[in-house]
């Protein structure tokens, strides 16, 4: 793990900028910001060391809510910014987050590919099961029957997109799900996850007040998995097709090496331009 | 005798053709003459047919002559494929096997003198020797090459294969030198002093990747596409070996946002791809245009739209590299001037987008990246701008705030005090959201203002020549048109070529309301535009953008076939004799 945990303690509320954010009372997003604040002072990281990293939707505003290094780039790609980002700098906390059309529609590929390589990095996802900042339209995540949306008068009609599961699937090391109702958990959830060597995957149900009034039912639901984290991704499988979505905890925690920039081939032995140079003398 | 020969080498996949043109092209290199290696080839991924055209001379050479002096034929699969891209003349020579049937119709109907090559034969009675090597020999042994050049080049080339198939093929190529038909005679060029120092060989991808590295570009993502995969590919084990990275991405939308990521880091980052994989990177080209994120794109060029033709060249995207980002998104374009410059220019690139802190398009093509030329060591010039970078501590860090040249301080993560989010909104100085009409006007005029009004030295814009007439040109085609000028000089006719390196921002460098390239144009009275596109996309550029004389002529077409150096003279018609 690169994480730089320093002896230094700032409060959380010292990983909060000034900015005011955009989002409506009661959504569960704030939750989420304050559980990050809260998981980087619990790891004692120096704000310049941590980099949030985002995309498009009311959940992807987080990075200037932050007062550490932020990046607010394009609906769908922050998982590729993140990896940029940490195949350059692996010295930096690369922390990603967003919505669950952000992560999972349009940037659905990379979050498959991004499992795939486990880059020692974090990927938070408020999941409202809407499109919040486009004003309610049906999500990956939304069921199949939700008829709210004008675009989608009859409800979506497909299955749900399953993100843990998947996550598990593409080879995520770290998989977790958890609840804005439950700051401290995910709090705790975080801290483990970028503690996580390895690409750490944290799914945090997060309910739009706003377009789907209905998830209120949603703290009454909630509950612990009844078993400890694995270490088995064919276990963490398992768990979570049993599963009805509403589970909470860390599911998965395993070991798998990460991926690094390939050494070898031909003229990798070239340290210097002057070498290389020296290859193309005719 | 001749200063330069052209030899088109043909055959249906495995013949080896490509090979053989190494060999020649190598061979040639060692014994002093200089040249050039293009290769065509058809849609299939193995086994399909190819050429290897080249061009040897006593100077360098940027482009294909008008027509070949010889076609080697190791076989006639598919000729017909191929036979619009080798133009031949009655004095040319058609070398084939008459056991692989006769010369087809759409040689013979070019009228060139047909010529017996016995390959199977001399291969056969080389204890099975292959095929193509026989073909090098004879041509190397026609052209003057020593057999030690040819068999060192040989060995080169062949070595890792090892034994056997190395001792075959010199075997091969002595039985060809051996064999030469007495219709080759002339062939020979001017033999050439010892070879000289500091020539190098190299690809005009290769070239690409080196400029990137001179550049100083640590990290690349990219996802494969011909013709830019060998770009990549050249540059996979030389960034690791220089402690850089290459990541493969999961397609082209990922490789522009890592290398923002990767820039955003602080690591100067670039992506080579070639239309469709630059179709998809546009929004995020927009972003590093919005967020001031310097990254540089090297958009290898092939005919389309869509898939097009992967495998051939077109000057094609241009419009899309000007326009094709959304909003108003001031960026640069630059194009290169001949394979071996594909590295100067990648190089400035890297430098201007690091000085300038805005995504760069370099638009090279399938005719530079995958041309092979043998020239004299490309300069490496040591630009001293870098990328402005924030100093730590300071009590109110503003991202976007800039002082007179529009540029302003980069803070680099993992810096204390500076910490700011980069931001694909519209936003204030300090980087906060913002849908203000003020903050939009003002950070819309200074991205725009700090590129029209960097200073971008004497590198701008190629002029060559005096006149009141002018060749007006770009990127791969400048080869056949500064060919074209110096053949109308060599008759005494002032020929002026002016070609943009630098092609956006279009009106840098105005003094007195005058752009770099209409003064560039001064005392010109008509102007030939040249450019490979149907859609005269460059012509276009030109008029929306300055003003030319009154007397313009276009000769567009599109790819892939090259534009050769007497079709731009006689485009230029009775123009240049006034
Ligand atoms: C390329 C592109 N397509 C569409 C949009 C419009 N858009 C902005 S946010 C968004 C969906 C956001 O939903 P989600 O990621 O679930 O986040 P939430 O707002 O619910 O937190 C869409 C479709 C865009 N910005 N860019």
């Amino acid at each position: 793990m690169s994480t730089v945990e320093t002896a230094i303690t700032l409060a959380p509320k010292q990983y909060k900028s000034d900015v005011k954010p955009v989002w409506c009372p009661g959504c569960g997003h704030f939750a989420v910001l304050n559980a990050m604040t809260k998981a980087f002072s619990a790891l004692g990281l120096p704000p310049e060391q941590v980099a949030v990293v985002s995309g498009i939707g009311c959940s992807s505003r987080v990075p200037a809510y932050t007062s550490v290094y932020g990046f607010h780039g394009l609906h769908g790609r922050a998982l590729a910014v993140g990896t940029g980002l940490k195949v350059a700098r692996p010295d930096l906390t690369v922390v990603v987050a967003g919505g669950d059309g952000d992560g999972f529609s349009i940037g659905g590929n990379h979050f498959l590919h991004a499992c795939r390589r486990n880059l020692d990095m974090t990927y938070v996802v408020m999941d409202n099961e809407v499109y919040g900042m486009t004003k309610g339209q049906a999500s990956p995540t939304t069921a199949a029957d939700w008829s709210a949306s004008k675009l989608t008068p009859g409800g979506p009609g497909m299955r749900p997109f399953q993100p843990a599961s998947i996550a598990v699937a593409a080879g995520a090391t770290f998989v977790a799900r958890c609840f804005s109702g439950q700051p401290n958990e995910i709090a705790r959830v975080l801290v483990e996850a970028v503690r996580h060597p390895g690409f750490s995957f944290v799914q945090a149900l997060s309910p739009c007040p706003t377009f789907c009034p209905e998830q209120k039912e949603w703290k009454h639901v909630v509950r612990p998995f009844d078993a400890e984290p694995t270490d088995d991704p064919a276990e963490a499988s398992r768990r979570l097709q049993a599963d009805d979505g509403m589970s909470t905890g860390i599911v998965l925690a395993a070991r798998r090496p990460s991926w690094a920039p390939s050494s070898g081939g031909a003229s990798a032995s070239a340290t210097t331009i002057e070498a290389i140079e020296a290859e193309i003398e005719a | 005798m001749r200063s330069t020969l052209s030899i088109a080498l043909t055959g249906s996949g495995g013949a080896g053709v490509v090979t053989a043109g190494r060999v020649l092209l190598d061979a040639a290199t060692r014994a002093g003459w200089y040249g050039l290696l293009r290769r065509s080839s058809g849609p299939q991924i193995r086994g399909g047919e190819s050429a290897a055209l080249l061009r040897l001379g006593a100077h360098p050479v940027d482009c294909l002559d008008d027509h070949f002096d010889v076609l080697v034929a190791l076989d006639w699969g598919n000729i017909e494929r191929f036979a619009d891209e080798i133009p031949l003349v009655a004095t040319s020579l058609v070398l084939s096997d008459p056991s692989a049937g006769a010369v087809p119709a759409a040689i013979a109907a070019k009228g060139a003198q047909h010529v017996a090559l016995p390959l199977r034969e001399l291969a056969t009675a080389a204890e099975r020797a292959p095929e193509n090597m026989v073909a090098a020999g004879a041509l190397c042994a026609a052209l003057g090459v020593d057999a030690e050049h040819v068999e060192a080049c040989i060995e080169a080339l062949l070595g890792r294969k090892g034994g056997d198939a190395l001792t075959a093929a010199v075997r091969g190529a002595r039985a060809g030198a051996a064999g030469v038909p007495a219709a080759c005679a002339d062939l020979a060029l001017p033999a050439m002093a010892t070879r000289p120092a500091h020539r190098w060989a190299l690809s005009g991808n290769e070239a690409a990747g080196l400029g990137a590295l001179r550049g100083g570009v640590r990290f690349v993502a990219a996802y494969p596409i011909t013709p830019a995969s060998e770009l990549l590919e050249w540059l996979a084990p030389r960034l690791t070996g220089l402690g850089g990275a290459l990541v493969q991405a999961e397609d082209e939308l990922a490789s522009i946002n890592m290398c923002l990521g990767a820039s955003y880091g602080g690591v100067p980052s670039l992506t080579a791809t070639s239309g469709p994989g630059l179709a998809l990177m546009t929004e995020g080209l927009g972003l590093a245009v919005a967020g001031e994120i310097p990254v540089v794109v090297v958009d290898v060029m092939r005919g389309g739209p869509s898939t097009g033709i992967p495998t051939k060249s077109e000057q094609t995207d241009l419009d899309i590299a000007l326009n094709g980002l959304h909003g108003d998104a001031p960026h640069l374009v630059l194009a290169p001037v001949s394979v071996a410059d594909c590295a100067f220019t990648t190089q400035w690139a890297v430098h201007l987008a690091e000085t300038l802190q805005a995504p760069a398009i370099v638009l090279s093509d399938q005719a530079l990246g995958q041309t092979r030329v043998v020239t004299e060591r490309p300069a490496d010039v040591a630009f001293l701008t870098r990328r402005r970078v924030a100093s730590p501590d300071q009590a109110e860090y503003r991202r976007y705030a800039a002082g007179g040249d529009g540029i302003a301080a980069m803070a680099v993560p993992g810096t204390p005090g500076t910490t700011y989010t980069a931001e694909g909104l519209e936003h204030d100085e300090r980087g906060t959201p913002s849908s203000s009409s003020g903050h939009h006007a003002r950070q819309l005029a200074r991205r725009t203002d700090k590129l029209d009004r960097h200073d971008y030295g004497p590198w701008a814009t190629l002029v060559e020549g005096d006149g009141d007439t002018a060749i007006v040109t770009w990127g791969s085609t400048c080869g056949a048109v500064r060919e074209a000028a110096a053949r109308e000089r060599a008759r005494g006719r002032a020929v002026r070529v002016v070609a943009p390196r630098l092609l956006a921002p279009a009106r840098h460098g105005e003094v007195d309301g005058a752009s770099a390239l209409e003064r560039a144009l001064d005392g010109v009275e008509r102007v030939l535009v040249v450019e490979q596109s149907h859609s005269r996309q460059f012509h276009r550029y030109l008029r929306a953008w300055h003003d030319l004389p009154r007397q313009v002529r276009c000769l567009a077409r599109p790819g892939p076939l090259p534009i050769a150096p007497e079709e731009v003279r006689a485009a230029l018609g009775d123009w240049s004799q006034r």
